[in-house]
């Protein structure tokens, strides 16, 4: 028998993407493969680069919103969130209860939503095609049904402004969103049944793509990731933002770090948010959904002057921490707008992840990296 | 044992299945499971689905009575403020550049909205002080050339108020109250 070894083989530098379904957006990697093994793989990012930062820059506040859905148009809500919190802190606006409620809710079926479409897309990753997708497909559909009676708009809903939200919940939106969040443990078990004692996902996901604590927090990985590599850091608890402190929530932990662990957090985040929704859905107070120095800036954004000065606003995002900094100089645009992009900075630990594992491995590894380009170039 | 969660997803998937058939559900119910979801997808276009009331799709301008009657006074407030700078109005002038008033007020000579630029955000009809700027819920607008079609002028924007208060009978009792205390207020 020959000596496998003995063979005289070159590197291969294989260019995965930006047009490849597996890598979730125009976003290259560009590896270096001894056999089927990584050695070296560099990502290649703004492929989707739309100048989102100068933009902001050159238009008022309040017209920055929409563009913000189009970050992580998974979360247009989160997103919004986070830019009317940076811009409260600059201007000094209060929220209503009922805003931080409204807020909190929208925040809340906004992480249902990201997690179910990330664990479908993972197993997609995986070559479970279509099945658990669809199945993650059919209960985000009925919680953007619930965007679009609130917003107007499915996906791109640019609701949440500085002092609460633009407009108050319809009638019989607190109703059906209880039946939703009451019915969605249900769907939780089925997928769980579906998937978690999966032999095979198992195999394909245990013990791959570790990510050590240390390197964790010294390269800023924040959300599920971080916690999946056993680290207790949640911006809702640390933060203590909006009306968070008021909920009992656990943080779910993962202890190895790697791909499984991730899919297994983001399960049981899901169970947390569910508790969450259950007790805002119960609990919102009456009242006006926006406080009047908010209302008055959404009617007319160009009178808006925050004081000069600097703000960073942040939230945790369904993808980690979103923040917003801004710089006034007093007059009724951002001197300086910038963006921390939770799926950007998560995505700088991905060589490491890979390095040593098969090619296949790389492309479930981004997937759990839970990535969505429109963020990560901006 | 090595397989079952496998055999436990597929069971999960048969349910699933079965559950999409009217005989199934009742199969199921007989062997005491409960059904799935069942059948959640729509066969679009014969079937089309309804839209909650706040559905935006593109903005519109509204007149009262007849088409001449714009609520809209060019005051170029929505052009401002547009994030994507889809919309051009142009006040109507006389020759002498002059601004020309019909029912008391300066009505646009021409207001475009570019559609293939405009998101749908709805900020235009937030900022706009005289409620003459709209959202619709027409999504079926597919065109074959961007630059005649897609590029809506004025004639194309037209609305009555009437098809303001049938499509979102609620928004429009908020605006029509709103401004009918304005009409009561000496000008």
């Amino acid at each position: 028998m020959a000596d496998s070894t003995a063979l005289a083989s070159d590197l291969l530098e294989v260019s995965l993407g930006p047009q490849h379904p597996s890598t979730h957006g125009v976003f290259r990697m560009q590896t270096v493969l001894d056999g089927e093994t990584i050695v070296k793989l560099k990502p290649v990012m703004g492929y989707l680069h739309r100048n989102h930062e100068q933009l902001g820059e050159q238009m008022t506040y309040i017209a920055s919103f929409p563009f913000t859905d189009r970050l992580d148009y998974f979360c247009a809500m989160t997103n919004n969130l986070g830019l009317a919190i940076a811009i409260e802190k600059l201007a000094g606006i209060d929220v209503t209860e009922r805003g931080e409620y409204i807020r909190v809710i929208m925040a809340e079926l906004t992480r249902l939503v990201n997690h179910t479409a990330v664990t479908g897309f993972l197993l997609n990753d995986m070559g479970a095609f279509g099945t658990p997708l669809l199945y993650a497909f059919r209960e985000r559909e009925k919680i953007l049904d619930l965007f679009e009676m609130a917003s107007g708009s499915r996906m791109m809903c640019n609701y949440i402004r500085p002092g609460g939200v633009r407009e108050d919940l319809p009638e019989g939106f607190l109703e059906q969103a209880r039946r939703i969040v009451d019915d969605y443990p249900r769907f939780l078990d089925e997928f769980e049944a579906l998937l978690t004692d999966n032999e095979i996902i198992r195999q394909r996901t245990e013990r791959v793509g570790i990510l050590p604590k240390e390197l964790a927090v010294s390269a800023g990985v924040t959300g599920p990731m971080l916690r999946a590599s056993g680290v207790d850091y949640d911006i809702r608890k640390v933060d203590g933002y909006s009306v968070y402190p008021r909920f009992p929530f656990k943080v779910p932990l993962g202890t190895v770090g790697d791909v499984y662990d991730r899919y297994y957090v983001r399960i049981l985040e899901m169970r947390e948010s569910v508790k969450i929704l259950r007790q805002a859905l119960k609990d919102i107070p009456g009242g006006p959904a926006i406080s009047p120095k908010g209302a008055a800036l959404t009617k007319a954004p160009r009178t808006f002057r925050p004081p000069k000065g600097d703000a960073y606003g942040r939230i945790e995002a369904p993808k980690g921490e979103l923040g917003f900094y801004l710089v006034s100089d007093g007059s009724n645009q951002p001197w300086r707008y910038h963006i921390r992009a939770p799926s950007f900075i998560n995505l700088t630990v991905l060589e490491d992840m890979c390095l040593g594992r098969k090619i296949a491995d790389a492309i479930i590894i981004l997937g759990a990296v839970d990535i969505v380009m429109g963020e990560v170039d901006r | 044992m090595i397989g079952m969660g496998v055999v436990k997803g597929m069971l999960v998937t048969l349910r699933e299945f079965v559950g999409t058939y009217p005989w199934g559900r009742g199969m199921l119910r007989m062997l005491r499971i409960r059904p799935g979801s069942g059948l959640f997808t729509i066969e679009y276009p014969d079937v089309k689905q309804e839209h909650a009331e706040r559905f935006r799709y593109f903005p519109f301008l509204v007149y009262d009575g007849t088409p001449d009657n714009l609520r809209c006074v060019a005051c170029k407030i929505c052009e401002q403020e547009c994030p994507p700078k889809c919309i051009y109005i142009e006040p109507a002038r006389d020759a002498e550049g002059r601004p020309v008033k019909a029912h008391g007020r300066t009505l646009p000579a021409r207001f475009d909205i570019d559609t293939s630029i405009c998101m749908s955000c709805r900020i235009c009809v937030d900022v706009c002080p005289f409620d003459a700027i709209e959202m619709d819920n027409q999504y079926e607008i597919a065109a074959g050339d961007r630059e005649q079609e897609l590029l809506f002028d004025k004639e194309k924007l037209l609305r009555s108020a009437e098809y303001f208060e049938q499509i979102k009978p609620s928004e429009a009792a908020v605006v029509n109250q709103r401004l009918s205390a304005k009409a009561k207020k000496p000008a």
